[in-house]
């Protein structure tokens, strides 16, 4: 699975590229290293050149929030298919939600999901790992075996339940302290949102689909900042998406406390009147997601935050479903949205094309602070002599409408079919080594 | 008016006026009270729009010459018509029968223009769910021909020999501002 | 007129008003003694109930045999959909059957959009979720409109659960369409959150709505909601909401009482008021018909729209 191109060569010089979207110059790669950076650099004859003119180098993305879905529904993902996504979104890690069947709640689950990974070779797989056992919300999970395991976690999540408890919150954020993990907290208050459907609102109250309050995730992440900060923990908030949640992590960071939190691309870009009337008809669960999606005035709050750093960073919450999980009414039609391959394109729609990031922005939303979240080394490093190889090459000139077809994802639920979007992940390098070359997989 | 003067401009020619209309309504009158006996048992239902304002002006002359009301109702053939399919889904004309009702009258269908004959098809189907009528008989104000079914009418206002590219437009006071049938050149045909 | 009937905001005023009035003229057949009529013969017409309601699917069966359609009841409970066959399946397969127009109740809002994607011929929503339920809303305006005459400027009260309620997002929006003035009661708990941005009034006030009401439609309240903590007590609602003879008596005289049904008599309505003459709830169901028969017409009485999939 190592042989492929570029590791038969000595090494691979990239010509041009705008590191950060800055100057243009050449970058060295040897031996899975940044070794040299500069003007007019050669490299020798068994060097490799992929010519980056016009392109934008960042560091490779990093993402705290995704569903490979292996084990237990390879029918929607499998480790391989989710990561060749993630290769062709620009990512060179992914952590691996803990919600698969069975439940990565012990040290072998998780182990076998990163060794998965590892065979597969697109990009690396992190493992999170389950606050409770079985996502059941009443015991701790074994989070001491995970994070010494092979696999080494160090970010928890029950991601698609909550942990209502307080107690066992506030346990969970004490008790991970020992190995500096962290808890990523799906917050959902559990009994304000039974039934809950879509966001509650005018169009919930118009369509007679039960509302999801956005107080429901408000209630739970202040009272977990204030849990956190009680015992001195750190605290992540998992997809954050109401203007209220914002105001409340812009408080609890006022305050000093440990609090980080991440948004989706699609909350930075879509809206919840898409249920009521879209390019794909009314009720279309194509854009049905938990948390859901929200209002016009949260969609620009979420965006201000993310520029002001009030939210560290994007996380794609990818969550593949098989098509007939869809193509049902909106009641029964599963929650989630594919996301790794269009993330950074949605980001340089919604954020940079709009003049609130730029694209050194970017990089610390979508590589640096995630790595750094997770505690992940060898990724989210400035691109830098002697850094790890991790680099995506970015197009940000082209325009083209979204067209499923041809995802390495297994799944086809993405909720920007038909939009027109921009940009394009040109190559990724893995340590080093090409799992994109022009557009494709290598 | 603007609808007949833009008929005028486009080559449209009256083949009656308001006093042919009028000689032909008598004319009919008298028929019916001839053929009926003094218009004994005899209702008239006319096919909306235009023949129940004619089957009104019928049951008028009808009255000033005998003296004899003549009871006088509309019938909708909408919901009979075998071309329903030909054309988006059309509003209803009014249905109303006379209190007495038609089981054993002689119901004389008055319409205004006399065509494929479809129609009355039509008003035969629809009469038949509404009652059992001792006769039914036919008066229209203009009978242009090319009939498609074997129907002929008993009352004729004027035979109006037509080419199937043309078309003809009745004309009435109640309903238009004035009496008058005009043939027109269909354009594009 | 639109290719399906899912929402009563697809009718324009036109469309509404030509609704009622091919209604007020299809009303006389069943006067008659041959109460049908041959337009839409060789035309097939689903009723597909995932829900039960015996009520609404007799009403549209009849409406669809009056006007000579072929009916094929399709009812969810026993059939394959209970073994897990999906929404789409089962419209794949009226499609194969050749069905004109589907009359589907569902239990989850919106699924009658969903099968309109799926489908060729037309879609009529006969009440989905909590969503809507336009042929409900054409029946009570056309209740209204023979009992009042037209409806611009008339005051509509909609008593009960707003919340859970298709009859009132129905006829909030179509009663708004024909130019009436609704004002919705409830206690706080039965609004959705936003209700203030409806085409309609909102009030807690039973009593100060009384004495200026054409109109009041009492909604069933089903007892469940108790359980919810959307109110305290059935005997507490039928205090504060339910229409009992004293409050009938606040009502102008020509005013009328409405209920879509089925009731609980002593709950949200008393029987008392429920068989008074002000009642119109008999009327209901005959005109339920009627208002079908209008819809089914004229839908399906003319060209074929030519929808796509």
């Amino acid at each position: 699975m190592n042989d492929r191109i570029g590791t038969t060569r000595d090494g691979i010089v990239i010509r041009g590229a705008r590191i950060l979207g800055g100057e243009p110059v050449d970058i060295l790669i040897r031996d899975g290293l940044l070794v040299e950076i500069g003007q007019g650099l050669s490299g020798g004859e068994t060097v490799e050149t992929v010519e980056a003119e016009g392109l934008i180098a960042l560091p490779g993305l990093v993402d705290l929030h995704t569903h490979l879905r292996e084990p237990g529904r390879e029918d929607a993902e499998t480790v391989t298919t989710g990561t060749r996504a993630a290769a062709l979104g620009g990512y060179t890690a992914v952590h691996a939600m803990a919600n698969t069947d069975p439940v990565a709640d012990t040290a072998g689950v998780v182990e076998q999901v990163w060794r998965l990974g590892q065979e597969a070779g697109y990009c690396d797989v992190q493992p999170v790992g389950a606050v409770t056992v079985g996502l059941g919300g009443e015991h701790l999970a074994e989070l001491g075996a995970m994070a010494d395991s092979a696999a080494q976690v160090r970010v928890f999540s029950d991601d698609g339940r909550c942990v209502s408890d307080a107690v066992l919150m506030r346990r969970a954020l004490e008790y991970v302290k020992a190995f500096d993990g962290v808890v990523a907290q799906h917050a959902q208050e559990p009994r304000l949102t039974e039934g809950a459907q879509m966001n509650e609102g005018a169009v919930s109250g118009r369509l007679g689909l039960t509302g999801w309050p956005a107080v429901a995730e408000e209630a739970i992440i202040s009272r977990d900042c204030l849990l956190a900060a009680h015992v001195g923990s750190r605290l992540h908030i998992c997809h954050v998406s109401t203007a209220g949640s914002v105001e409340l992590i812009r408080w609890a960071k006022s305050k000093g406390w440990d609090v980080t939190a991440e948004v989706t691309p699609h909350h930075l870009l879509l809206t919840d009147d898409l249920v009521e009337d879209s390019p794909v008809g009314s009720y279309n669960p194509i854009y049905k997601v938990n948390p859901p999606l929200r209002t016009r005035a949260d969609v620009e709050a979420l965006r201000a935050a993310l520029a002001d750093g009030t939210i560290d960073c994007v996380a794609t919450d990818h969550a593949p479903h098989p098509v007939e999980d869809k193509e049902t009414e909106w009641a029964a039609a599963a929650m989630g949205m594919i996301g790794l391959e269009t993330a950074l394109a949605v980001v340089q729609e919604a954020m940079v094309e709009t003049g609130l990031l730029d694209w050194a922005g970017v990089a610390e939303r979508m590589s640096c602070a995630p790595a750094r979240i997770g505690r992940l080394r060898g990724h989210g490093q400035p691109i830098e002599v002697g850094a790890p190889a991790n680099l995506t090459l970015y197009d940000p000139a082209v325009r083209a409408a979204v067209d499923p077809a041809g995802y390495a994802s297994k799944s086809r639920n993405t909720p920007y079919q038909g939009l027109t979007l921009p940009g394009r992940v040109v190559a990724t390098f893995l340590r080093g080594r090409p799992t994109v070359l022009d557009g494709k997989l290598t | 008016m603007t609808d007949a003067i833009s008929h005028a401009l486009s080559g449209a020619r009256a083949v009656l006026e308001q006093p042919d209309i009028n000689r032909a309504l008598v004319r009919i009158s008298h028929e019916i009270l001839e053929r009926t006996k003094g218009g004994e048992n005899v209702v008239l239902l006319g096919i909306p729009t235009r023949g129940v304002h004619l089957a009104r002006r019928l049951a008028a002359h009808i009255k000033q010459f005998e003296g004899r009301s003549v009871p006088v109702g509309s019938l909708d053939v909408t919901m009979y018509r075998d071309d329903l399919r030909l054309r988006p889904a059309r509003a209803l004309g009014r249905t109303e029968l006379p209190a007495d009702g038609i089981d054993g009258r002689t119901v004389v269908l008055v319409d205004d223009v006399l065509y494929s004959g479809r129609t009355v098809r039509a008003a035969l189907d629809a009469l038949n769910d509404l009652g059992r009528p001792q006769a039914v008989q036919l008066a229209t104000l203009v009978d242009r021909g090319h009939r498609e079914l074997p129907i002929r009418p008993d009352y004729v206002g004027k035979n109006l020999p037509t080419s199937k590219s043309e078309s003809v437009k009745v004309y009435l006071e109640e309903n238009d501002g004035r009496d008058a049938v005009l043939l027109l050149k269909e354009e594009g045909r | 007129m639109k290719r399906h009937l899912i929402s009563a905001a697809d009718l324009t005023r036109d469309d509404a008003l030509l609704i009622l009035d091919t209604a007020d003229e299809l009303a006389k057949i069943s006067e008659r003694s041959i109460k049908k009529l041959p337009t839409l013969r060789g035309r097939t017409v689903v009723n597909l109930f995932f829900e039960d309601s015996t009520r609404t699917r007799i009403s549209f069966e009849a409406a669809a045999k009056r006007l000579s359609a072929d009916v094929i009841n399709f009812s969810a409970k026993g059939s394959s959909v209970s073994k897990g066959e999906s929404l789409k399946d089962t419209a794949l397969t009226l499609e194969a059957m050749g069905a004109d127009a589907v009359v589907i109740r569902h239990g989850a809002s919106g699924a009658p959009y969903r099968l309109a994607g799926w489908v060729r011929g037309s879609v009529v929503n006969a009440g989905d979720g909590t969503h809507e339920h336009p042929t409900q809303a054409l029946l009570d305006a056309f209740t209204m409109r023979r009992r009042l005459g037209p409806l611009d400027g008339r005051k509509v009260t909609i008593v009960g659960d707003v919340l859970h309620s298709r009859v009132a997002r129905s006829n909030v929006l179509l009663l708004a369409t024909l130019g009436a003035e609704v004002t919705l009661v409830a206690p706080p708990t039965l609004f959705p959150v936003n209700v203030d941005s409806w085409p309609c009034e909102v009030s807690y006030d039973l009593d100060a709505m009384l004495p200026k009401s054409d109109v009041v439609m009492m909604l069933r309240v089903q007892r469940e909601r108790m359980n919810a903590a959307f109110f305290p007590t059935e005997r507490e609602y039928s205090r504060r909401y339910g229409l009992d003879r004293e409050r009938v008596a606040r009502m102008p005289d020509h005013a009328i009482v409405m209920h879509p049904g089925p009731m609980n008599r002593g709950m949200e309505i008393a029987a008392e008021v429920a068989d008074s003459p002000r009642s119109t709830i008999v009327e209901q169901v005959a005109n339920g018909v009627t208002a079908r028969m209008a819809v089914l017409y004229l839908l399906l009485g003319g060209a074929d729209l030519g929808g796509e999939i």
